[in-house]
């Protein structure tokens, strides 16, 4: 037996530099993983007080009507009155802090296919157009008011 | 749509016009494929005694460890962010398949190739640590672990753990292989992918294209080494790749028979699908040139009595078109199960870029690296075997 063991020694020093690699993996493992790992789910409870930390971009529907009242009255009288100021302008929390920092007016013929471009996929009621056929060139916003799109 | 989108054909949901897993996740499977083949055909040799195809043993091992090396890069590319991977082993999911793939590709790694092929160099990395010179001195006696022993005694021990090791490889490149098959296999929200056939299937394509790759890789590297080339070692090698290619192919066509007796509600547009967009990789490729014409070489190998080296061009042939045909096969697993859309009423294309970091070059430079990895393996590892020691 005693034999067989100085034999395999070799064997031996190989499982011995496993077993450091193996401890030395879980030494990082410890060193690296929060102890709170798992306690809600599959990820660090950490996460979620990072996301909280995070500023606010968005300033939210009731401070852009403070001051915007004639644009969102005009918005509610028509066909985007459920879309959000911030859906179409981008957040806002910046300039809502200090109005004298003045956001840049959505690009029309980029933001309004988004949602109206013709796509088979998209729902019968959203009323979509062939942009290149319908307006041939001609922005969105020549002929629609984009509060209030609906014409005549 | 069609009209937005030229590569669109009838209806397809927005998020599968453009599809997710490119060429890149083609070569993954690929690889791990010829990593768990040329593991069993080393198998042979060890467990099951096959003496002929001792001259390949080694160079087996080192092909399926040089393959196995870059099996992950293709997902690290396509994934990005390749330090990441790290954290499968930090905080293992066990309930995530992909998650726990890290494991089985680690314990292939470490506990069966490298423990190997260690157990059956060891003797000689002593030797060599004794005759050389400079860098290579000191990696051989780096691996000595600092153990010069090479009595028989400790001889026969290695050859004991090392045999218990190969009896552990081979479910372990079972289980290696079907896995890569069962992530496929356990989508059931994609008819062309969800079959428990899978994992079998991805086995036994496996074994086709290991074998197949280790012949090919034996004889360039012998006629490149001005060694002879075994002959008996080639023949018992094409039978095998024979019986393993014959059940390969028997199982697909179970899969096709079922699914075209089946019919069900998929069956037309993943039909049509195969008479058109996928039927050069498919019919042409994957089933003809890639599958029936190498079967009929290899029967005809086996029933007539040829020329040794009408044997060796017909062996090379096969071997290659084996080679194609599953890579084609890979290809029209991966792409193919993205082409269709889920209403079944509309197909999409897969356009290849060339000089990204998910194009056909990157796929190209990942497919050679595991031959520039073989290439210093055979230099610090010589897994040579001459005609006097093929006979000892």
């Amino acid at each position: 037996m005693k034999d067989t063991f100085r034999e395999a020694s070799h064997l031996v020093r190989l499982v011995v530099v496993l077993a450091v690699a193996i401890v030395a993996f879980l030494g990082l493992r410890g060193a690296v993983v929060p102890k709170d790992f798992g306690q809600y789910g599959h990820y660090r409870p950490g996460a979620l007080e990072d996301s909280r930390a995070k500023p606010i971009v968005f300033a939210g529907q009731q401070d852009c009507v403070v001051c915007h009242e004639d644009q969102a009255k005009a918005r509610d009288s028509g066909r985007h009155a459920r879309i959000t100021c911030e859906a179409c302008h981008g957040p806002q929390a910046k300039h809502v802090e200090d109005p004298s920092n003045k956001p840049k007016l959505p690009q029309v013929s980029a933001i309004c296919t988004n949602c109206h471009e013709k796509d088979v996929a998209k729902p019968k009621w959203l009323p979509q157009q062939v942009t290149k056929d319908h307006a041939n060139g001609m922005e969105c916003n020549s002929c629609h008011k984009p509060h209030a799109p609906k014409m005549g | 749509m069609h009209e937005m989108n030229p590569a669109v054909q009838g209806f397809m949901y927005p998020n599968e016009v453009e599809l997710q897993w490119s060429v890149l996740i083609v070569l993954y499977p690929y690889i791990t494929g010829l990593v768990a083949g040329a593991f069993i055909l080393a198998s042979l040799e060890r467990v099951f005694r096959v003496e002929a195809v001792k001259p390949t043993y080694r160079l087996a091992l080192l092909t399926a460890l040089a393959f196995l090396l870059v099996a992950p890069l293709p997902l690290q590319l396509h994934l990005g962010h390749p330090e990441r991977s790290l954290e499968m082993y930090l905080t293992p999911h066990s309930t995530s398949a992909m998650a726990m793939f890290g494991f089985v590709y680690l314990w292939y790694l470490m506990v069966v190739l490298l423990l190997e092929i260690y157990l059956d160099y060891r003797a000689d990395i002593v030797r060599m640590a004794g005759e050389s010179t400079g860098l290579k001195r000191l990696i051989y006696r780096a691996l000595t672990l600092g153990s010069y022993n090479m009595s028989a005694a400790s001889r026969r021990i290695d050859d004991r753990v090392g045999y218990i090791v190969t009896v552990i490889g081979i479910p372990s490149a079972f289980l290696l292989h079907g896995y890569v098959g069962f992530i496929f296999g356990s989508i059931k929200a994609n008819p062309w992918w969800s079959t428990p056939l899978m994992p079998i299937v991805f086995l036994f394509s496996a074994m086709v294209s290991g074998i197949a790759a280790v012949l090919l890789i034996y004889m360039v590297t012998y006629r490149l080494k001005g060694l002879a080339i075994e002959m008996s070692c080639l023949d018992t090698i094409a039978k095998y790749l024979f019986y393993a290619f014959v059940i390969d192919f028997s199982l697909e066509m179970l899969d096709l028979i079922h699914r075209i007796y089946e019919a069900d509600e998929s069956f037309k547009s993943l039909d049509f699908m195969v008479h058109t967009h996928l039927y050069v990789p498919h019919i042409v490729l994957q089933i003809g040139l890639g599958t029936i014409v190498p079967l009929v070489i290899l029967a005809l190998t086996q029933i007539m009595t040829l020329e040794e080296r009408w044997r060796r061009r017909l062996y090379v042939v096969a071997a290659s078109l084996t080679l194609v045909g599953i890579f084609a096969m890979r290809w029209n697993v991966v792409i193919g199960g993205q082409l269709f859309s889920k209403s079944f009423l509309g197909y999409t294309s897969y356009k290849m870029e060339f000089a990204t970091r998910e194009g056909l070059l990157t796929a190209i430079v990942l497919m050679l690296l595991p031959f520039a990895i073989l290439a210093v393996l055979v230099k610090l590892l010589p897994p040579w075997v001459s005609k006097q020691q093929a006979e000892a």
